[in-house]
């Protein structure tokens, strides 16, 4: 028995000292990753917390063509969101460093259209509603080969609606870290739940408003979407990336509740195509001019084959007042053409094959003028050392429809 | 008038990328500063939002360009 107890513990040792040089040996090189040495003088590898990002967003609208009510009508809403993003790394014994990031978000919000569903019960689908939508993303960087991998899972719910994301992203740098390639691809499978207006019902159709939901049809949203990034060091003060990204949408791209009142008064609910492909290309800048200011610049160009072509510029100048302390103002423009399926209230022709009078998706522009706060301090906010960074923002939203929005957002960083 | 687009993206790449030069690690403390992200800012995730809700167009933006929003 001595012997057996003594053959273990040799056994036992022997592997103890194995790992201990494969420590050595992969630790080697070893510069920005999640290392840490012991008394024994080799390196060790452990979980490590990178950052915590908390968001808080409050955004209020209103403006008079709500797509519930045909066109017309309220588009009051308020939307209080906030975000909960937690990653921690580690780094493997081939010296890649792993990242796993958590990230939960709710969003509460009020819609005084939504009531106009079904005005004598109040639905409930969308007046006042919850989303919620985590999602949990994993990558694999090496550093030597210059390449990330990732992949991620993305869960989203409403009352009205539940779907499922993945994605895939690979990134490779060059050797001088001057230009980036990433290609992204995902897939999200949504299911809807089709509420009709009350009075567009058949008698036995549900109303869709809780614990009134048997034998409600539930219709599939099925959206694929490719990216492909180019990003350039230019000099040393200039970096642009170039974007692309495509995407398809197929099931029901209509919403239920949506109505469309005809030129002969008689009314009926959105119905859109069963497809839309959409082609979006974006360029972003960012500039250091002298040594107080940075100037970023986005601009975008989209089609689809619904017939909307759009263009969007932002604009945004961080002045630093500090090195630690910055204002941001900024700028964004959009313009956007009608979809061909497009007509105001009470303009559609019984005839049409597709119709819609949701303003969202109808031809104007918009503007969107704020400004953000940054504060960095080193040594962390308010003497607190992982307070890494506060940010605030505010901007004010105005559509040429007549709609107007305000939001407000701050962001909190723990590192 | 997409082509057209393209096209003048491409001259553009081509005068930019004509005008790089080797920038070394130790010379990137401009454009390793936060300000200079080449993506959104994590405080600009709910606009990100709002713009995929009130506007048709989306993507290229490092936002959502479509699905697992309730919008089209």
């Amino acid at each position: 028995m001595k012997k057996i107890l003594v053959t273990i513990g040799l056994y036992c040792s022997l592997l103890h000292g194995a790992k201990a040089q494969e420590f050595l040996f992969y630790s080697r090189g070893a510069k920005n990753a999640s290392v840490s040495k012991i008394d024994t003088g080799f390196l060790k590898r452990k979980i490590k917390f990178e950052e915590i990002n908390l968001v808080s967003g409050y955004y209020l609208q209103d403006g008079n063509n709500s797509a519930i009510t045909g066109g017309i009508g309220t588009e009051k809403l308020t939307d209080w969101a906030n975000s909960f993003e937690m990653s921690v790394s580690k780094l493997d014994r081939f010296n890649r460093t792993h990242r796993l990031t958590a990230d939960f978000n709710i969003d509460y919000y009020t819609s005084a259209s939504s009531d106009k569903i079904d005005p004598l019960t109040i639905s409930s689908a969308s007046r006042k509603d919850t989303h919620i939508y985590p999602s949990l993303s994993w990558s694999v960087k090496d550093d030597v080969a210059g390449v990330t991998q990732g992949l991620s899972y993305a869960f989203s719910t409403e009352y009205d609606y539940v779907s499922h994301g993945i994605n895939a992203n690979l990134t490779k740098l060059s050797k001088n870290k001057n230009t980036e390639f990433s290609i992204k691809g995902g897939a999200f499978f949504d299911t809807y739940m089709c509420i009709l207006p009350a009075e567009l019902r058949s008698f036995t159709y549900p109303s869709g408003a809780e614990r009134d939901t048997k034998g409600i049809d539930y219709k599939p949203r099925n959206s694929f979407n490719l990216s492909f990034s180019l990003s350039q060091v230019i000099n040393q003060r200039l970096q642009v990336m170039a974007m692309i990204e495509p995407s398809f949408q197929e099931g029901l791209l209509s919403t239920p509740f949506h109505r469309v009142y005809f030129t002969n008064g008689n009314e009926t609910v959105e119905k859109l195509p069963g497809t839309r492909f959409k082609l979006p290309i974006g360029l972003r800048f960012s500039y250091f001019a002298g040594d107080q200011t940075v100037i970023r610049l986005f601009y975008r160009a989209y089609l689809d084959d619904w017939g909307m072509k759009a263009h969007t510029a932002n604009v945004e100048v961080p002045f630093k007042l500090t090195p630690f302390f910055s204002l941001s103002p900024f700028y964004r423009f959009n313009v956007q053409s009608a979809v061909d399926y497009f007509k105001p209230y009470a303009k559609h022709e019984t005839k049409d094959a597709f119709y819609t009078s949701d303003y969202d998706i109808s031809g104007f522009t918009s503007h969107f003028l704020g400004m953000g706060v940054r504060l960095a301090t080193p040594g962390g906010i308010l003497g607190i050392t992982n307070f890494n960074s506060l940010e605030i923002r505010y901007g004010y939203y105005s559509r040429s429809t007549g709609m107007v929005g305000h939001s407000i957002s701050a962001h909190i960083k723990i590192k | 008038m997409m082509k057209k687009w393209i096209l003048y993206i491409s001259v553009l790449s081509f005068i930019l990328l004509q005008s790089c030069t080797a920038v070394k690690e130790f010379q990137k403390s401009r454009i390793n500063d936060s300000e200079m992200e080449l993506s959104s800012r994590k405080s600009e995730k709910f606009e990100q939002s709002f713009y995929l809700y009130r506007e048709g167009a989306s993507g290229a933006n490092g936002g959502k360009s479509g699905g697992g929003c309730g919008c089209n």
